[in-house]
């Protein structure tokens, strides 16, 4: 793969756009194309993003970096650490070439999510091309901006759906000075019972999970607050790698054919009779579920108690996006009409009819 | 051009028949309070924002979510523009109302549904005051965190239609971030939920679309907000500067140094003293700037990054830096900064409060750039800074008894949030545009920008019944607006119709 770095190839992607536009062809949006079992197969013209690359902004102080939408996410990760910052929300790569506007789309946050919100959380602004072939700018670099809609956060988790993101404009924060991981052997209703507990104390914890008869937990912090909870949970101690291994679906758990559902739930949800093997992340409120059971009887069991299912197996479930209620069904499709009128961007990859 | 409504530039609204709607609500919500007469009328003809007023054609003050949705179903049919208020302490005139239109006030829907310690949320009605849903979870060492400084007063509904802030938002953020779901009635009074009660929802965010659009979209009828834990302890350092560039200048210091304080505000000279006069705080009087910096958290990183804190300021060449003592003092530091807004409105018969945005690093530049505005149009302005997060709030004192000073204090805000904007930030950080910062609207986002937030509503809104003429101008507006914007130069709005 070849990389060029720091090209705006906006104008490139504008006329791609517009021609589409013109010729009435469909366009699939693809960056590393590392997230492509996420959602339904969509048919049509590849726009590859990572033409447009490049770190545009970053000053520390401000708390804000502003990327290309096709910038490889491992770029824009070692540009925060060399300042000693971070995306809080730990997105997931699943391949190197993932992108920084691959991350938006999908939405998709790691094991730190609970504590310290998910991708749309961090998004402060974005430039979109329009299904009215317009290149225009959203949000912007501040942090407070409430100037109309907030048509930035709308565009994370969007799949790609309902316009073109360009460029990204991120909070990030200082890394934590002290980080510590632990793990217990308990069985999975104390380790849930104990979550609910700490939650609602001044402990620092930034990721929990619970599979192989263990809950493991990682501390984050100043130096005082890590150490007393560390020793206040005493217990063995459990090598950091292991949460990237989680987010990056490396563990043991993920190696397997069978078809792999995330199920988000509740986070005082309790153990939930699934058939399947289940992995338990954020503290109780995302689960892995491994099952070759009908997508039904899944999100059957998962809409009472409050959550949905993603299939995250591509061909294993017809539709993979949990479904919506009737009226959310009616204003997704007006929303993507009105912001997509001919339908170009990914048309389905969300839902049939959007 | 009016600042009240002005179907010229606006959009046309329906034309109501007031007797006919009357009846048919005395007919159809029999029990629903309806005010329909000029007296009863009046305290509703505006918001917080007291500059702007309308009489409303009607006020419903419901209590049940049905006759809301009875009376959505009426207005959709019927055409009737509706504007939906909470508390009404809002400041940008969003919940301003129309002559043509009801005013919908969500205030009696004020009980807390439930408080689930366990699962760490709040479910409340729309009407419950953004302080008492902490109040009710501080038995569980619990609190709601987005703080606005009219917290003891104003709805969660209108938090979330305002996306509201506070001073702690740079480390706890924003409404939008502490929200799980929002259950909604859409124009045509159907009920919708947004968010879940699991971290996310399937689907586009709605919820975060929703947050922030001011009643243009749908009417909040419940909402489900995230707790968290109190902080074990907080303590508050005050540093004193001989300039605003240096204190600027700390601010970024002690980021650097890896710190996010839970607030960071920062006052000018004119705000110290008047804030100083009022509350007796122990603020220096002579200095140009002062910094507070509150610290919170696990006691033993608390007392750690006052350390570092202290070290940073100092080293920024801070002329004081004091730890406040105990409680009280801290206590005291906080109420000079949460009253400089009445301690401003004892030194002027009046005060109009800005919202702009920057990047922090602009600071000394837009602080020179609103002191020549100031002398240029001969109106004192002070200076108070949610420095953390790049949110100012510069409040213009004016007398509105003096003929023109109200017409150059707005001209001068103006002035304030056009160089936000050109410095790369924006006219409204927490306040929202409403009906204030209309014409501002056109100066932040262009043709094509405003055009797509119009296909926005028109999904939601297509006939344009939920609050018209706020949050986003008409091209119309624009064109005139920036038309008269650059041929009358250093005197916009001169055709501004006064109260």
């Amino acid at each position: 793969m070849v990389v060029r770095h720091d090209a705006d190839a906006s104008k490139a992607l504008l006329e791609q756009v517009n021609q589409a536009l013109n010729s009435g062809t469909k366009l699939r949006i693809q960056g590393g194309n590392s997230k492509a079992f996420l959602g339904r197969k969509v048919e049509g013209e590849v726009l590859d993003t990572r033409v447009h690359c490049g770190i545009v902004s970053y000053d520390p102080t401000e708390l804000v970096i502003t990327a290309r939408a096709g910038t490889p996410l491992v770029d824009l990760q070692a540009a925060l650490d060399e300042a000693g910052q971070m995306l809080t929300c730990e997105p997931p790569h699943f391949a190197e070439d993932a992108t920084v506007g691959g991350m938006l789309a999908a939405g998709l946050s790691g094991p730190r999510r609970p504590w310290s919100g998910a991708v749309r959380d961090l998004v402060l602004g974005t430039r979109v091309i329009t299904g009215f072939g317009k290149h225009l700018r959203f949000g912007g670099e501040v942090m407070k901006n409430v100037a109309g809609y907030d048509v930035s956060r709308l565009m994370a988790g969007s799949l790609g759906c309902l316009g073109l993101v360009t460029e990204v404009s991120l909070k990030v924060l200082p890394k934590p000075r002290e980080c510590v991981s632990l793990r217990f052997e308990v069985d999975v209703e104390t380790a849930l019972k104990n979550l609910a507990e700490w939650g609602q104390q001044p402990i620092p914890i930034s990721a929990a999970s619970y599979h192989d008869n263990a809950l493991h937990l990682r501390l984050e912090g100043g130096e005082g607050s890590v150490a007393s909870a560390r020793e206040r949970l005493s217990c063995e101690l459990l090598d950091g790698d292991y949460w990237q291994q989680l987010n990056e679906h490396q563990l043991h758990f993920f190696r397997s054919e069978t078809p792999l559902w995330r199920i988000s739930v509740p986070n005082n949800t309790g153990v939930l009779a699934l058939p399947g093997e289940q992995l338990i992340d954020w503290g109780g409120a995302q689960r892995w579920l491994k099952s070759d059971s009908d997508a039904q009887t899944i999100r059957r069991i998962v809409s009472e108690a409050g959550g949905h299912a993603t299939c995250f197996t591509p061909g294993a479930c017809d539709s993979p996006m949990p479904p919506l209620s009737a009226p959310l069904q009616r204003y997704h499709r007006q929303l993507k009409a009105q912001l997509d009128p001919q339908g170009i961007f990914n048309p389905g990859r969300m839902y049939p009819e959007v | 051009m009016s600042i009240v409504y002005d179907e010229r530039v606006d959009g046309v609204l329906p034309k109501v028949d007031k007797a006919a709607l009357l009846s048919e609500l005395q007919a159809r919500l029999p029990d629903l309070d309806v005010l329909h007469t000029e007296e009863d009328l009046k305290p509703y003809e505006c918001d917080g924002l007291s500059m702007y007023r309308t009489t409303p054609m009607m006020v419903v003050l419901p209590e049940h979510i049905g006759q809301v949705e009875t009376l959505l179903k009426i207005c959709h049919q019927r055409q009737v523009p509706v504007v939906a208020r909470g508390a009404g302490t809002g400041l940008s005139g969003g919940a301003l109302p129309l002559e043509q239109g009801i005013l919908l006030v969500m205030a009696r829907f004020n009980k807390i549904l439930e408080i689930d310690p366990a699962g760490r949320f709040a479910r409340v009605q729309p009407g419950v005051r953004n302080l008492a849903i902490s109040q009710a979870a501080a038995p569980y060492e619990l609190y709601y965190a987005p703080d606005p400084s009219s917290q003891i007063a104003c709805s969660i509904g209108g938090n979330v239609a305002e996306n509201a802030g506070g001073v702690h938002c740079l480390k706890y953020g924003l409404t939008v971030h502490n929200l799980l779901k929002v259950e909604i009635l859409t124009v045509e009074g159907e009920r919708m939920t947004l968010g879940s009660d699991a971290l996310d929802s399937p689907g586009f965010d709605l919820l975060a679309l929703f947050t922030g659009s001011e009643g243009m979209l749908g009417i909040v009828t419940e909402v489900t907000v995230k707790l968290l834990p109190k902080p074990q302890v907080a303590k508050v350092l005050l540093a004193s500067f001989d300039s605003v560039e240096k204190a600027g200048r700390a601010v970024g210091d002690i980021i650097a140094a890896g710190i996010i304080p839970g607030g960071l505000e920062m006052m000018d000279n004119l705000a110290i003293r008047a804030a100083e006069d009022f509350i007796h705080a122990g603020y220096p009087v002579d200095a140009e700037a002062i910094l507070l910096c509150e610290l919170d958290g696990v006691e033993a990183d608390v007392h750690a990054d006052c350390e570092r804190v202290r070290q940073v300021l100092e080293a920024a060449g801070a002329t004081e830096v004091r730890l406040a003592r105990d409680e009280a003092e801290r206590v005291r530091f906080w109420a000079g900064r949460k009253n400089a807004f009445p301690a401003v409105g004892r030194i002027s018969p009046d005060y109009y409060c800005m919202d702009g945005t920057i990047p922090r690093r602009e600071l000394p530049g837009v602080l020179k750039g609103i002191a020549d505005f100031s002398e240029e149009y001969g109106l004192r302005v002070a200076n108070v800074f949610h420095a953390g997060d790049g949110n100012m709030h510069p409040l213009i004192l004016f007398d509105a008894n003096q003929p023109g000073e109200l017409e150059r204090a707005e001209a001068l805000g103006g002035k304030i949030l056009e160089l936000c904007v050109k410095v790369g930030g924006s006219i409204t950080g927490e306040h929202g545009v409403g009906r204030e910062k209309i014409n501002q609207m056109c100066s932040q986002f262009n043709s094509d920008e405003l055009t797509l937030f119009h296909a926005v509503k028109a999904a939601f809104d297509p006939s344009g019944l939920l609050n018209p003429g706020k949050n986003i101008p008409t091209l119309h507006r624009c064109a005139e607006f920036g038309s008269m914007h650059v041929h009358h130069g250093q005197l916009p709005f001169p055709e501004l119709e006064r109260f």
